[in-house]
Parts: structure tokens; C-alpha cells; sequence
């Protein structure tokens, strides 16, 4: 038995591209995310430190 | 906090293009394979993650090795970047697989050794984050992070070998397949698909880690200034 045409898998196709590209874009956001996190973070750590040192003097 | 170096800035718009070449070339430049189909397609880019997330893992480590030699923390952080960010790649490279497989072999999964292998290294650095998460004492967790990546790092060349030492339904790419296995026979424009994406996921890796890298950085100074903050 022999194939007469070729399949129709363009389904599968469109979803393995779609699932490849939502992974690396949920990760690239999850950077930015902790990247804005983490820098407000620092900000509020400085300040705290700041005000520790203010109260000390 | 440093701002972002040009170079970085270039490397991120390079990636953006080689990425949408990538595509390019695999939706539409290669020419359609005959008996699977479209879902071939899905081939370049199940190879080229493939490809950057057992790098990255064997890049862990060496990253482990450097650690526990010179004991400088920029190496915990590199070892970091390089997992997680192989993890992510892997992950794409099972899913694309998993969908790969259903109409070519009828089943979405079958625990044939490369998928077993894959999927047990899958698991075993999301586990190394899940550990590292534990330890509070940043040291303690450098060295267990670095003996743990080293350890691991054994996965990646068995996952690599393991369709050329027994037997496997798995198609084998580069190299030489033994009398029981299929081979891959690409054309011309395939193996022009096939190379690029190979090439733009290297290009995306560097890219990534390196951004996971000045990431680390700030997790490591958050760390240091709570440190101050509470005593």
C-alpha cells in the first residue's frame, strides 16, 4: 500500500509553531517581570537603608 | 544599577531577525516532506531547541566545575542562567516532539528511551530549582547548585547517544543510524531550514543567558540589601 497523497497534517503544524512561540514568549515576559520586580525592590531597599542611617545620626 | 550594554541591545534585535528567518525558512521556504506532511516543519525548530537546551545543560556544568574551583559567585549565576533557560528549550523541544509523534507513530507519547531520556532530564533541572529554592545560605547553594549541574550534566550526552545504543523508534539526524533505525534524508532547501534554525537558536540562547545573567546580578544585590536592611 502506497500513499496517493500527501497527509494534511498543517493542524498539528500551526500548533507545535503556536506552542513554541507562546513558551518563549511567557518566558522572555517572566523576565521583564522580574526584572521591573526586582528593580523596585532595590529602590525600596536603598530608601529603607537611607532612612535607617538618618535615624541613627 | 548598570543600564543595558549596546551590545546586548544589538544582540536582542539580531535575535528578533534570526528568529523570524528561522520561521521563514521552515514554514515556507522548505518544501513540503511527502509522506508526513506539514507537521515535518515542526522538525527545525524541535532540533534547534533541542540542540541550545542540552548545550546550555552541559555549559551548566562546566559552569559548576569553575565554581567549585575559584568559588566566585558570577559562575552560581551563569550556571543559573544556563539552566533555566535550557529548561525552557527543552520544554518546546518535548511539546514539538510529543506533537510530531501523534501523526507520524499514532500516539502522542510512547516511553521509547529518547523520549524517557528527555524527559527525565526535563525533570531533573526543573528539581535542581525546586532545591535551590530550600537553601538560604547563598554559598551552600552555589556548591549544592554546582555538584548537583555536574551530576545532571551526565543526562545530556545520554540523551544525545542513547537512540545509537538501543534500540529506538526515534529518527536519528546527525550521524550514522544502525541497521534497525530510520534515517532523515533532508534536500538541499531542507538542510538550508535545518541550519539556520540551529544557528538562530544559538544566536536566542546567547541572547537569553546573558539577560538571565544581569538578572542573577539583581537578585544577588536584593539579597545582600535585605541582609543590611535587617541587621
Amino acid at each position: 500500500m502506497f500513499l496517493e497523497t500527501t497527509p494534511d497534517t498543517s493542524g498539528y503544524m500551526v500548533a507545535g509553531y503556536a506552542i513554541a512561540f507562546a513558551v518563549m514568549g511567557i518566558y522572555v515576559a517572566s523576565m521583564y517581570i522580574r526584572n521591573r520586580n526586582l528593580r523596585q525592590d532595590i529602590e525600596a531597599l536603598e530608601a529603607m537603608q537611607e532612612e535607617r542611617s538618618a535615624t541613627k545620626k | 544599577m548598570q543600564p543595558k550594554p549596546t551590545a546586548l541591545k544589538m544582540l536582542d534585535v539580531f535575535s528578533v531577525l534570526a528568529l523570524a528567518v528561522a520561521t521563514y525558512l521552515a514554514l515556507v521556504f522548505a518544501p513540503t516532506e511527502l509522506v508526513m506532511g506539514d507537521v515535518q516543519r515542526v522538525f527545525y525548530f524541535h532540533i534547534g531547541t533541542a540542540w541550545v537546551g542540552l548545550l546550555g545543560f552541559i555549559i551548566a556544568a562546566g559552569s559548576g566545575i569553575v565554581y567549585l574551583v575559584t568559588k566566585d559567585m558570577k559562575w552560581d549565576r551563569f550556571e543559573v542562567a544556563a539552566v533555566e533557560v535550557s529548561i525552557m528549550f527543552f520544554l518546546i523541544t518535548i511539546v514539538l516532539g510529543s506533537i510530531w509523534a501523534r501523526p507520524a507513530w499514532n500516539t502522542w507519547w510512547t516511553w521509547d528511551p529518547r523520549l524517557t531520556t528527555a524527559a527525565v532530564t526535563e525533570l531533573i533541572y526543573i528539581a535542581y530549582f525546586m532545591l535551590r529554592q530550600g537553601m538560604d545560605d547563598p554559598e551552600k547553594r552555589a556548591r549544592f547548585g554546582a555538584v548537583y549541574t555536574l551530576l545532571g550534566g551526565v543526562s545530556a550526552p545520554i540523551t544525545f547517544m542513547v537512540i545509537r545504543l538501543f534500540r529506538s523508534i526515534h529518527p536519528v539526524v546527525i550521524g550514522a543510524a544502525n541497521a534497525n533505525q530510520e534515517k532523515m534524508s533532508m534536500t538541499g532547501d531542507m538542510r538550508v531550514a535545518f541550519f539556520f534554525a540551529l544557528f538562530a537558536f544559538t544566536v536566542i540562547f546567547i541572547d537569553l543567558i546573558w539577560h538571565r545573567i544581569r538578572l542573577g546580578s539583581l537578585e544577588e544585590k536584593v539579597e545582600q540589601l535585605k541582609l543590611k536592611v535587617s541587621m
